[in-house]
């Protein structure tokens, strides 16, 4: 991180932004603490938390044993206790040890305790392949969390959103999960202080247009960007959507986009059954149906377990160009690339 | 700018009603628009708050240009920019600036690719069924007075999209494909050269629109042709006495009985009365009575008495003075032009026997009357001298049928027997 100049702009990677959001906010209400697999001394496993067992010492930042059930469950606990718990989950793979505390426990506590309990528990974890780490490293499995009432779902996708979503979703007095991709760690980029905070309800424009709305989350808002400026240079302008929050969805201003630009593909790393490709898909033909100019078309992941060799991991994850085909297909009516499904 | 009628390319703004900042309801006349062949006021289709006018008085503009932006209140409508005509809505302005991450250098390009991309869909064939049309320019359609299957789609799966539909408004005679089988589209016959003359350059505008709905009849609707003649003796003998116990200004034509008598027959035979939409009848409830009207400046125009059946003579009478001194003098509804479910076209006054006529798409039927005469009629093994008139039907095949359409024939000549029952 560099040195904010005089205009408070500050240059730093998605990293350094999510564990400024953990220091400010441990520094502001003692209260807050971290706890997860190797987040003390070794740092973190995505190293986000290096330097702050140094820093909070290791009442606040706490290695576990490697029992996503155990410590999930102990960080609903501490919220209901009145403490306000950063869990870290290594990838959201893993976290399926722990879906019993997050979708039995900590989703329907407060609504079982008719509000007699808050669960102000935030877990964050990281998402998306990308990196060689093979199948059980690297699904994206947010949409599941998606689906389920009483979870709110993030997906900071920008350095703003990696620095600004942590403190207000630790306001939330429900468990806030935030979905970290792990190839937008090392992303660098400017912070300017007009950016903060960040609310975590709303969708996001990154980019307008008036032809098609490239609608992307996460790791796969960078592909939207790219193919957008690709497009561009075809003479098609797409809007770029950022869903930023998966639950609850921003519908209103999905909708307000598609009927702007009459077209809509969706890019999800997810695998297309089921997704929240197919989520968002369904709100737009229920809600701007007669605004729609073309066919609702999705690029997703290929309906196979993420693959290890570099190639075949490729090939399976959304690519900028079957997003640009894709696009083209929606304005131009090309037969080619027309987001047809191969369901596995 | 509204489609006034399937010929319709483009309109002038003669006048405007409304404001900037004046709240109109459904219904309301907004403007009056010169569609080249006559003056028709405009309604609005939907209520709200005038934003802006678009096009001001005298500027003449394709069919799809917006002519004003209307706010309703707790909806965020798009706002048309006024600079062309088919231009999208403007897009919203930007949100807060997101900081756009830097791109990580690429991974490599597989050099192989084993697992296998979705193959892309097949256009799925539109073997006869619904023709592919995107619901926004299904929409957007109506909305234009567009039927969406004389339209080229250009989008995915040769699927109509709202462009399409917006080109056909604008250029009906070329975007009208030449879908129901391979002979060129018949072009419009130039009617002398405009050469000298507003009126003559009027003239011939007319007639080349007249010319491009008709072609579009000729061409798509497999028309028959059904004939009779209908003895009027005892309906003329009806109204005679009838009309010397009417004030002068209530006097019945005998146009009024045969509009009575086709307006009720169309209850006996429900197929003629409606539309073609998408290769599929709809039968329309309500029956409203295109009138086919010659203009002083040799046009012509259909303008439709609204709910015709539900009229007694009386008001049929009137409402046909109305409705034929409006479309002479101006001041027609745009809805009235479009609204037609069934066309009556009466060529007796210009001395003809018969009509075959061509039906006004996309209606389904229309029928023809010619003059009164008195010719020789045999019954009962004499021979008479009675007041006649010839009938005629044209059906359109995929609604109706020859059977069906001689019922109808037959009913108008069963109720014109009775004038005093109609």
């Amino acid at each position: 991180m560099t040195a904010p100049a005089e205009s408070g702009v500050v240059e730093l990677t998605y990293r350094e932004a999510i564990r400024e959001a953990m220091r400010e906010a441990m520094q502001r209400d003692p209260r807050v603490f971290l706890m997860g697999e190797d987040v003390g001394r070794y740092g973190g496993c995505f190293a986000v938390s290096l330097g702050l067992l140094e820093e909070f010492g290791p009442e606040r930042i706490r290695d576990t044993p490697l029992s996503e059930l155990g410590f999930t469950g102990a960080g609903i606990g501490a919220a209901m206790g009145g403490m306000r718990p950063i869990v870290e989950i290594m990838t959201v793979n893993f976290s399926l040890l722990a879906a019993d505390q997050i979708v039995n426990n900590a989703a329907t506590l407060p609504h079982m305790s008719g509000g007699q309990f808050n669960v102000p528990l935030v877990i964050r974890m990281t998402t998306g392949g990308g990196r060689q780490l093979a199948a059980q490293h690297s699904h994206s499995l947010e949409g599941w969390y998606a689906h389920v009432p009483g979870l709110r779902v993030l997906t900071p996708a920008t350095i703003a959103d990696a620095r600004g979503m942590l403190a207000p979703a630790l306001e939330d007095p429900n468990p806030v999960l935030i979905f970290e991709h792990a190839l937008l760690y090392n992303v660098s980029g400017e912070l300017r202080p007009e950016e903060l905070p960040v609310d975590i309800s709303s969708a996001a424009i990154r980019r307008p247009g008036s032809d098609v709305s490239l609608i992307a989350y996460g790791g796969m808002l960078r592909h939207a960007l790219t193919a957008a400026e690709q497009l561009a240079a075809e003479g098609i302008d797409a809007e770029v959507v950022d869903l930023r929050v998966l639950r609850p969805l921003d519908e209103p201003r999905i909708l307000e986009s598609v009927t702007r630009t009459h077209r809509a593909v969706l890019i999800d790393e997810g695998w297309r059954s089921g997704g929240i490709a197919a989520e968002v898909s369904a709100r737009i033909m229920e809600g701007a149906f007669y605004e729609l100019d073309a066919p609702v078309a999705r690029v997703a992941s290929a309906e196979v377990p993420i693959p290890y060799a570099a190639h075949l991991e490729q090939a399976a994850l959304p690519q900028v160009e079957e997003i640009v085909t894709t696009a083209r297909a929606l304005v131009r009516g090309d037969a080619a690339g027309s987001g047809a499904a191969t369901d596995g | 700018m509204p489609s006034l009628g399937a010929d319709m390319e483009e309109g002038t703004v003669v006048e405007w009603f409304v404001q900037p900042g004046d709240t109109v309801a459904r219904g309301d006349i907004v403007a009056t628009i010169d569609t080249d062949k006559a003056e028709i006021d405009v309604e609005i289709w939907q209520g709200g708050v005038i934003e802006a006018l678009l096009v001001e008085v005298g500027r003449k503009v394709p069919v799809g240009t917006p002519l004003a932006t209307l706010s309703s209140e707790g909806a965020t409508p798009a706002t048309p920019s006024p600079v062309a005509p088919t231009s999208e809505a403007a897009p919203a302005p930007p949100p807060a600036p997101a900081v756009p991450i830097a791109a990580p250098a690429p991974p490599p390009p597989p050099p192989v690719a084993p697992v296998a991309p979705p193959a892309p869909a097949p256009a799925a064939a539109v073997a006869g069924g619904r023709p592919r049309v995107s619901p926004l320019a299904r929409r957007v359609a109506t909305q234009l007075g567009v039927d969406v299957s004389t339209v080229a789609g250009s989008g995915l799966g040769g699927a109509v999209t709202k462009a399409d539909v917006e080109r056909a408004a604008g250029q009906p005679s070329e975007a009208a494909p030449a879908s129901e089988g391979p002979t060129a589209p018949p072009a419009s016959e130039a009617v002398g050269t405009p050469s000298e003359g507003a009126d003559r350059e009027r003239a011939a505008s007319i007639q080349r629109a007249v010319g491009v709905a008709m072609a579009r009849s000729h061409r798509e609707i497999p028309h028959y042709y059904l004939d009779t003649w209908i003895d009027m003796s005892a309906a003329m003998r009806w109204l005679e006495n009838e009309n010397r116990q009417r004030p002068v200004r209530e006097r019945l034509l005998y146009s009024a009985l045969l509009l009575r008598a086709v307006a009720l027959a169309v209850h006996e035979v429900p197929e003629v009365n409606g539309f073609w939409r998408d290769d599929r009848f709809e039968a329309s409830g309500p029956v409203h009575l295109g009138v086919g009207v010659s203009l002083p400046d040799g046009g012509l125009i259909a303008p439709a008495i609204q709910d015709a059946d539900q009229l007694e003579l009386g008001e049929l009478m009137a409402a046909l003075r109305d409705v034929v001194q409006r479309a002479r003098g101006g001041g027609l509804r745009g809805s009235e032009l479009t609204s037609g479910t069934i066309t009556v076209t009466n060529l007796g006054e210009r001395g003809v026997d018969t009509v075959f006529g061509l039906i006004y798409p996309p209606q389904v039927a229309l029928v023809g009357f010619g003059k009164l005469v008195e010719r020789p009629w045999a019954e009962d093994g004499m021979v008479g001298a009675r007041l006649q008139v010839h009938a005629s039907l044209s059906g359109d095949h995929r609604a109706s049928n020859g059977h069906r359409g001689a019922l109808f024939l037959a009913a108008i000549d069963r109720l014109l027997q009775q004038p005093e029952q109609l």
